[in-house]
């Protein structure tokens, strides 16, 4: 017992506490802790630096950019085709999402037609990713919190969605497969049927998931009424995707703004009025039931034809056209080489990734390099509102609203 | 006033809702503030006076047939070939009606631009970013500290002639037993391939041949 009264003496080390002289004379000392950048519940490279009083959060001040690669300058000295890869790396766990704002914005500059297959193919592959995110978000949300089995459950599933980016791309996470006009290749022959197979299995397993964590008892102290944010609140802090779902607006850009084939798939967008942290997670759950939907009517909807547009401009010719043809070898030659060229102009594209709105706004000058590239990143908007939802909360519940956030690095520091 | 239902399919890029008369309308909500309006790819985009940016904001937010209720973001763009190279640009939704809206304000870099942080809670963050990178001003914000760069960075990382690779490198120091700043040494020059010719060919004048089209 002796030797725990001392170490808790050590934490009234005058030297990391900020003294605030008190009415009565004495003084109150609030505790300053760095919460991370090397920290599991930091979801990555998180610095915050909170002041405690006790154990309730006065304060709260994200550090951030310690991921920080300059993404939106190195844009500007590639070409539009060989900046695409760094889109993957945003938000490393939807890499397809983050790709298909950029695709769209060229597509928007340039005018390029879409063949429906590829619309198709990247609407499926959208919903896969959204998944894919998913998965990780509310397992590791629940690890948070906790629990440890749904992460141990659902990784296998996760596994086989980026098996099915492993056919079709030749990467497990950085597919660049996504390209204007279209996607890279085609999909390989039987992969239709193993993914409505696996639209089979999955709910099964989510239902489980649900079953163990939902109603649990702990799982709910710990979400239930923690980071509440109103209507009002969540519009202002620039909320987007589940986040202001779950705080009941009915906001969602596919079904608003729909862009490749949403408007041709059957869907619901789920909402909660609780805008708290269960919410979030609850909200999150019902889209992968929705998702597993729409990728079931893209597999049964799926026309047959090009996978890409047949522009040359934009798109390379076929291997075979290429054996027989000067001039789509040229084409080739010059489409990877000098690039596309995409129109001066400028334009804003916003897509539903899994975490909100992810935007691309280009400013294109003519040439086969963007002038500038900005990246309208998702989880800046929600990580500046942590001051906001944590205050007046336990230190605990830190962990707990950050995971219902969704952030991750890649994509807030760029 | 009734928005036009966006047309489906047409496109693969997003469609929104249609104002009848935003031309009109912003006209008229905006007055002298606006300088230019312009359409591009179906997107409005107007510039402002710089000094009218939060009134013009406020402005747009509150009529009710705009009603632009979030700030989706600010972001900055350098054009080192304008007076004011500096363009601040302001992206607003309005989804009572599915609009998009972008505001840009124009500086050289020394004149602040007024803060959204009144308005909209989110815009600091936004604002601190565009000072980071672009070394742009906002008054009236309160915290305008660096955001992406590392502590103590100097310099404007994303202006036109700042180069590249930096001025400054980091590496482990076995000697200090810390992480220490050197100057950039580059173990190959920097390569920019421009790629940059006409697909039709490059257009070969013959020596003497000069004037043989002009008259």
């Amino acid at each position: 017992m002796s030797s725990l009264g001392n170490a808790g003496a050590a934490w009234t080390a005058a030297d990391t506490m900020d003294v605030l002289p008190a009415k009565d004379g004495n003084e109150i000392q609030n505790y300053m802790i760095n919460f991370g950048p090397q920290h599991p519940a930091a979801h990555g490279v998180l610095r915050l630096v909170m002041e405690l009083d006790g154990e309730i959060i006065e304060r709260c001040d994200p550090h951030i950019g310690l991921l920080h690669r300059g993404t939106e300058k190195l844009i500007e000295y590639k070409t539009y085709l060989q900046a695409l890869p760094y889109m993957d790396r945003l938000d490393y766990v939807s890499p397809m999402c983050m790709e298909h704002s950029y695709v769209l914005a060229i597509e928007k500059l340039a005018g390029i037609e879409v063949p429906l297959r590829a619309k198709y193919i990247r609407t499926m592959f959208a919903e896969i990713t959204r998944i894919l995110n998913h998965i990780l978000n509310t397992t590791a949300h629940a690890m948070d919190v906790g629990a440890m089995t749904p992460m141990l459950w659902l990784f296998e599933e996760r596994e086989k969605l980026m098996e099915f980016y492993e056919r079709v791309s030749g990467a497990r996470f950085h597919a660049a497969w996504f390209r204007p006009g279209g996607v890279h290749q085609d999909l390989p022959a039987g992969m239709l049927d193993d993914i409505g197979r696996w639209c089979e299995g999955f709910p099964r397993l989510l239902d489980e998931f649900q079953g163990l964590v939902a109603d649990n008892r702990i799982f709910k102290q710990r979400n239930v009424d923690i980071g509440v944010i109103s209507k009002e609140d969540a519009i202002l802090w620039g909320f987007t995707g589940p986040c202001i779902r779950a705080s009941g607006v009915a906001w969602d850009l596919r079904k608003s703004q729909p862009y490749d084939a949403y408007h041709l798939v059957d869907f619901n967008v789920p909402v909660s009025n609780d805008g708290d942290c269960y919410a979030r997670f609850m909200v999150r759950m019902e889209e992968m039931r929705e998702s597993v939907k729409i990728i079931q009517q893209c597999v049964r909807d799926m026309p047959a034809g090009a996978h890409i547009t047949d522009n040359r401009k934009v798109a390379p010719p076929s291997r075979r056209e290429m054996k027989r043809s000067m001039e789509a070898l040229i084409h080739h030659f010059k489409l990877y080489t000098e690039g596309l060229h995409v129109p001066a102009g400028e334009a804003y594209v916003a897509t539903e990734s899994p975490k909100g709105e992810f935007g691309i706004y280009m400013v294109a000058d003519g040439t086969n390099k963007p002038w500038r590239c900005h990246i309208r990143a998702t989880g800046m908007a929600h990580l500046q509102a942590m001051d906001f939802l944590c205050k007046g909360h336990l230190l605990a519940d830190a962990p707990a609203v950050l995971g219902s956030l969704d952030i991750v690095f890649g994509e807030v520091d760029r | 006033m009734t928005i036009i239902a966006p047309e489906l399919g047409t496109h693969s890029w997003p469609v929104m809702g249609r104002h009848p008369d935003l031309h009109g309308r912003l006209a008229a909500v905006l007055g002298d503030a606006l300088i230019a309006i312009a359409d591009h790819a179906g997107e409005t985009s107007v510039t402002l006076a710089r000094d009218a940016l939060v009134d013009c904001v406020v402005a747009l937010r509150d009529a009710p047939d705009l009603r632009f209720n979030q700030l989706t973001d600010i972001c900055g763009a350098d054009y080192p070939d304008r007076a004011e190279r500096f363009e601040v640009v302001v992206q607003l939704l309005s989804m009572a009606h599915n609009l998009r809206l972008r505001v840009k304000v124009a500086t050289d870099g020394a004149a602040p631009v007024p803060s959204l942080v009144g308005v909209f809670a989110n815009a600091g963050w936004y604002e601190r970013e565009t000072w980071d990178c672009y070394g742009v001003m906002f008054a009236g914000n309160p915290d305008m500290r660096r955001i992406l760069t590392d502590y103590g960075f100097e310099g404007h990382p994303f202006r036109k002639d700042f180069p590249l690779t930096g001025h400054v490198e980091l590496r482990w120091s076995e000697e200090h037993k810390r992480v220490v700043y050197e100057p950039v040494r580059l173990a190959q020059d920097f390569r920019s391939f421009d790629f940059l010719s006409p697909w039709e060919g490059t257009d070969y004048v013959l020596p003497g041949d000069e004037k043989a089209g002009v008259k």
